[in-house]
Parts: C-alpha cells; structure tokens; sequence
C-alpha cells in the first residue's frame, strides 16, 4: 500500500549530490513532492527532506540507494507520527481586499498567520503550518484575489532520540581499514 | 594540503614539486600503480597525452579505434588485474561514446577511472566547441563522478578516484578535467587514500548473523550455495572452495560467477538462470537452505520472483547493503566482502556431505544431456553448431583458457560449454548484455594476461559493432584468438521471435560483409570453416597462431539455446525443448 514517507537524508556539501539523489526517483518514474535542503546542526554537513508517496519496501530500496550514493552520509525514512514537520507559505493579495470589511483580518487572526509587508497595491501574508492548514487559508483568501502564491518544502525533524552525530560515529566504526 | 612554505618548514620541500595539472595526473597514475592506458586522444584532453610522452617508459598506452573499444578493453583489463582500468578520452563525443562502456562497468561492478578532457573552466555552459556536461551525462553510471576545474584538485581528487573505483564494490569513477587544469601548475604532494569517514568500503560482519548462517546450514538437508562474481573479486575462490567442501554444498554459478570455482569439481552443478543448467534450477525450488554469495539476484537468474525459492531459507552474503532484500528477501544477510565473511564462517559449518541431494542434480543433468547437450556437442549432421565448436575448444585448451564473450546466443553457448576449471577465466558483459563486448574486451585481457590463450567467441551481430577494433588487434600484435560463430542471424532475438513473436523475423537476418577479406584489411589473418571435419584441425592450427586471428566458423542459422525459462517464468518451469 503507498503511503506518505518523509526522507531525511545527510550528505557532505558535494556539487552534483542534489542530481544523484532525485535520478533515484526519477529512473523509477517517481514524484518528489517536496524537497528541501538546508545545512543541519553539524557545519558542513546538509539535512535533505524529500516528501515521497510510495509503498513502504519501495522506500526501503530507496532509502538504501541513496544511502549507497558517496557523499551521503545517513538516509533515514520516516512516517507522519515519527516527525514534528512544517512548511511555510506566502499569498499576495490586493490591499482593496482589506479595506471592504473585516473579513480579510478575521481570517488572518483565525489561521494565525501574519502579514508581512504592506504596499498600497498588495499585501504579503505568511502562514506556517502543514498543507491543509496553509492550503485552507488559500481557499478561504480565494475569494478576495491571491495575486501570487508559493509554498515551500517540508522541513521536519525527528522525534527519536539518536541524533545524527551518534550515526556518524557508528559509520566510522563500522569500517575495517582496507 | 600542504603548501611549499609547510614543507620548507619540514625540511622536505624536495617531495613537492610545482608542476602541470596534467604532469600530475600521470604521476598520479604512476603511484596508483597503473601500468596501461586504453585511450583516444582530441582536442581537450592534448596536454594530458603531451604529458603521457614523458612516461612512456612506465605506461602503456594503447590507442583503439573508438573509446567504446577503451572503456570494453580496460573492463577486461580491470576484472583480470583486479585493479582499476584508466581510460583516456576527449570531451564532447570522446566522453559520450564511454557511455555504453560506463553502464556495462557499473551493472558488472567493474573498477575503471576514466579521466575526459572538458573544455576550458572558462567556457563551461556555454555550448563551447565539443562541450557536453559529462558529470551529468555520467551520474547514474557511475560510482562516484568529479569534475576538476583548477590544477590544484587533481592530486586528492585522483586519489579518492582510485580508492572508490576499486573499494567496497568496485564500480566505475569519471573524472572530467577541463583544459585550464590540465594546463595550470600545482604543488604536487600525493597521497593515497584508503579510508574516507563517510564510506564504508569493508563493512564487518555482524558475528551474530554468521552464526544463524552456520545454524541454518548445519541443518540443511538440501542446502543450495549460487556463486556470484563477489567471490572472485574478493579473491575468495580459494576460500569458498574449502568452505562448500566442508559442508558438503552443490554449486550453482551466476554468469559472472562462472570460474570462480572449477565447472569440473564435483561440487559443481552448473548455471543458474534463464539459459543456465536443468538441475540447479530446477533444485532451486526444492532446496531448503539457499546462500547467495556475492550476487544480487540478477531477474536472468531468478526469473519470477514470486515463485523463486519461496520454500528455502535465504541467507545472502552481500558487500553492497542496497542489494539485501533488494529482489529476494532474506533470512540471514552478511553484508560483508564475501572473502571475510567466508573465513568467518567456514570454521563454524560442520563437516558434512549430502549425498542423496546432491544425486537429485546428476540426474537431472542426465535429463537435460539426453535432452540438449548431447545434441548440441555431437551433432552428427547438418551444419555445425555452436555448442560442438565451443565444447571442443574446452576439451583442446583443457578448459584452461582465457574466455572472452560478446552478447547473444554464442555467450550462453559458452557459459554453458566451456569447462572453467581455472579462475578469472570469463570475461562478458552480464548486467548490460552490451553488443560488441567482445573483440575490445579481447584486447584489454590479452594486454592483462599475454601469457594465456585467449578466445573471443562473438555472433556475426556483436561482431561488426566493434569491427574497427581489429585495427588496434593488429597494430600491438595482441594474441587474441577470435572465433565468430556465423548464423547469420541476431540468433537470440531471432529465438525468440521464434519463441514468442509466431516466428515472425523482423529484421534479424543480416546482409553480411566477407569477413576474412574485412579482417585481412585491418591485417589480421583469417581462415573460414563449414565443415564438421575441417573443425578439429583447424582448431589445432589455430592454438598455434601466434598474434591475433579470425577464425569464421558457419554454423547452423536456427540453433537455439535450450534449456530456457520463459522471461518471467519460474525458475522450475525450465523449458528443455
């Protein structure tokens, strides 16, 4: 049965890794649906989260496909209740929307989201949150004129205790000088 | 890295010298040990060559026809020498035409650092003269792939190339170096790697995994050992010996497997797989313990999964952790070089031996003999066939010679007819099944070992996609003894449209040239038989030649490989007719 996994992936910071990791989707014909990287708490050492809906021995394979890859240092694949996880998404909206009523801000106080920048044309709201809450917001703004939207990749991280360094230290020595 | 002032400071500045990027590059190559160079030069990669005639003392460079004639030569060179093969080539279409070459390497596991010429750092993505984005083109047919842009990189770079390549499980390396580096000058200061903290070459076995693997095969009744190309990789041939003579354990070879153990010990049940052995598949649905040793369930060797041993306890030793429970799911895996895991777990087997089991496989072998093999090595009349000309060579070289196969109907002939009783004596392309393998892997192993004989047996097909490689043949007088089995047909696609497609035969009949003329004009002798009576002598002459020959053997055009599983069928369900 496919499923909903959240990748978390870490790697050295290597030209060209970014294109070695999604050939693995791509080959099997595989959507990414979010991607996102960002250098973790350890300097030199990035923190992928990729958002895959596949079958769970699917994600085994790939899991231990992007492991293999050098440069990557840990793969790890996880399920919703495994991760605490957030995006982030912007909406303009023309300021007009604001001036008719109080709709517009009863919305933004009620989805906790908050606005960023104020022009005489538009105004630029952001909400954190997951999908739905964010993709909720954008329905219900709808209404009023979204002039632009974007939303980000998923960020997440674990709620297991061993923490990354803990892995590395295993990797070092699981090896046998060659 | 250290600078001059450093060493100065050390007292040592005589062991770091400033000199060019592609200087260092040879000297690199010098200290890794490499000795041979298959290779092409062009217009980005002439500072590189410039260099190379400096060395000419150390290096060989042998100079083929086509880079895909490189990359299939140092394939053969790599798996014989059990070191990297280095390739040389332009950018552009001398780095594209690796392509074939890099698949093929990487499917089989085979050690190769290419080194590609790319333009100027300068001139990078902008459509440059022969400019082609090699890393890209290479990424998911490689190892590990790099692209140096400043002289100073070459040193750790080719380094690390080397230490990948060959390490864990070996696998291609590209290194692509645009001209300005090559050009540029470094402090050359070259060490070599044999540890990376982020990669694990020599993963070690879990103790407790070898012990259920040794619980599990002492209380076999019916154990299965499939040998894989691992075992001879890890230089493990010897080892496994002592291991499944202990035990007790029937044989089973993986194509790439064949060799690493001799096909004349009475152990040996033969080849797995579509086109392999009646008794081994057929006893891999009967088996009760199956081990795996270095293979990776290749769909040619298992055919339907969901029918594969689903009665047997798997226990699979692998070094790549990514091929575990990648195709068949395990019981016990050892993700370990299959040498170490061997010498771990020998002492912990039992002396054992299973008689009755292993008489379940000679009768089988009876069967498939009456059935094929009778027919395909004494056929008595009409034309020849290709398992009497391969089955014949074997009993002439004693089944002591080098063996090098193109793609087709003529390789599983072979796989299946020639006796392997030394080791590393196959060299064909498995994973890719690439055409044209053959006559430039030819010429990387006769460069690897010019002490023994060395057939190339390819189809009329495979044989004109690399013909030009006749040339390189005879310009370094390499003893390369080729016999083309001559159907005139895409035999093997040709069987199964005879198989599966109503005997329809869409274009694989093929309109041939006069081959022995094509050889003379590249300078290579040649000599064409028909008859089942010339057979014997010819192949007398032929152990006698001296240099490379064409030896055109026509051989009947509807042959067919038996015995066969269907694509997709069960490994039990092997077809004898």
């Amino acid at each position: 049965m496919k499923k909903e996994y959240t990748l978390t992936i870490f790697t050295e910071n290597k030209i060209g890794l970014l294109h070695r990791i999604t050939v693995i989707f791509t080959r099997r014909k595989l959507n990414i649906e979010s991607l996102n990287t960002s250098e973790s708490e350890i300097r030199g050492i990035y923190r992928f989260t990729i958002v895959v809906t596949v079958t769970e021995s699917m994600v085994q394979t790939l899991v231990k496909q992007i492991e293999k890859q050098i440069g990557i240092l840990k793969a790890f694949y996880h399920t919703l209740e495994e991760i605490v996880y957030q995006e982030i998404a912007l909406y303009k909206v023309p300021t007009h929307a604001f001036a008719d009523g109080n709709e517009v801000e009863k919305l933004i106080r009620n989805h906790n989201a908050r606005i960023l920048r104020i022009e005489p044309e538009y105004i630029i709201v952001e909400k954190t949150g997951h999908k739905e809450e964010t993709q909720q917001l954008f329905r219900d703004l709808e209404q009023f004129g979204i002039l632009q939207f974007a939303r980000s990749g998923r960020i997440a991280l674990t709620k297991q205790i061993k923490e990354i360094t803990a892995y590395l230290k295993e990797l070092e020595m699981q090896q046998d000088e060659t | 890295m250290q600078t001059k002032t450093d060493a100065r400071k050390a007292g040592k500045q005589e062991t770091i010298e400033r000199i060019s990027g592609a200087e260092a590059l040879m000297r690199a190559l010098i200290i890794e040990g490499v000795d041979t160079i298959f290779g092409y030069i062009g217009g980005a990669i002439m500072p590189v060559y410039d260099a190379l005639m400096n060395y000419e003392d150390k290096v060989r460079h042998v100079m083929v026809r086509h880079e895909q004639g490189a990359m299939h030569a140092a394939q053969a060179y790599a798996r014989i020498k059990r070191r990297p093969g280095v390739v040389f080539t332009t950018s552009g279409p001398g780095a594209t035409n690796t392509v074939t070459g890099l698949a093929d390497a990487m499917l089989d596991s085979t050690p190769l650092v290419v080194i590609t010429g790319q333009v100027g750092a300068a001139m990078l993505g902008t459509d440059a003269f022969q400019e082609t984005d090699v890393v890209s083109v290479s990424m998911p047919l490689t190892k590990w792939n790099y692209q140096i842009t400043c002289a100073d990189e070459i040193p750790e770079v080719l380094a690390k190339a080397f230490f990948y390549a060959n390490s864990g499980r070996p696998g291609p390396v590209v290194i692509d170096i645009t001209k300005n580096a090559q050009f540029d000058e470094v402090d050359f200061d070259y060490k070599k790697i044999s540890r990376v903290s982020s990669y694990v070459a020599k993963p070690r076995p879990d103790i407790a995994d070898i012990d259920k693997a040794a619980d599990l095969i002492n209380a076999a009744k019916s154990p299965l050992v499939l040998v894989g190309q691992g075992v001879a990789i890890s230089g493990a041939q010897e080892e496994f010996k002592t291991f499944v003579e202990k035990a007790g354990l029937p044989v089973a070879s993986t194509l790439l497997g064949l060799s690493a153990f001799p096909s004349n010990h009475a152990l040996f049940t033969g080849m797995l797989g579509m086109h392999g052995n009646y008794a081994p598949n057929i006893n891999t649905n009967k088996c009760d313990v199956l081990i795996a040793i270095g293979m990776r369930f290749d769909d040619r060797v298992t055919g339907n999964l969901e029918t594969y041993a689903k009665q047997a306890k798997i226990i699979h030793i692998e070094i790549d952790p990514s091929e575990v429970d990648k195709n068949v799911k395990t019981d016990v895996a050892i993700v370990s070089d299959a040498k170490q895991a061997l010498e771990l777990l020998t002492p912990k087997v039992k002396n054992n031996s299973h008689e009755d089991w292993l008489k379940s496989f000679a009768k089988l072998h009876e069967v498939e003999y009456e059935k094929v093999i009778r027919k395909d090595i004494h056929p008595t009349k009409g034309m020849m066939h290709m398992g009497e000309v391969i089955n014949r060579v074997s009993e002439k070289t004693k089944g002591e010679a080098l063996i090098v196969t193109d793609v087709g109907q003529h390789q599983m002939a072979s796989a299946r007819y020639y006796q392997f009783n030394k080791k590393d004596s196959l060299i064909t392309s498995g994973g890719l099944g690439t055409m044209g393998f053959g006559i430039p892997a030819g010429m990387g192993a006769a460069i690897a070992k010019p002490d023994r004989p060395i057939f190339v047996f390819v189809g009329d097909g495979g044989f004109q996609m690399t013909v030009q490689e006749l040339g390189t043949l005879a310009q370094y007088h390499l003893p390369v003894k080729i016999i083309l089995l001559n159907n005139n047909y895409l035999g093997m696609v040709r069987q199964w449209q005879e198989l599966f497609f109503d005997g329809r035969y869409a274009s694989t009949e093929l309109v041939n040239p006069d081959f022995l003329k094509i050889a003379e004009g590249f300078g290579v002798p040649g000599k064409q038989i028909s008859d089942r009576e010339a057979l014997d002598s010819t192949l007398d002459e032929l152990l006698n030649v001296e240099g490379p020959f064409l030896l055109e053997v026509k051989v009947q055009k509807m042959g067919n490989i038996f015995p066969m599983i269907p694509a997709g069928a069960t490994v039990s369900d092997m077809r004898l007719e």
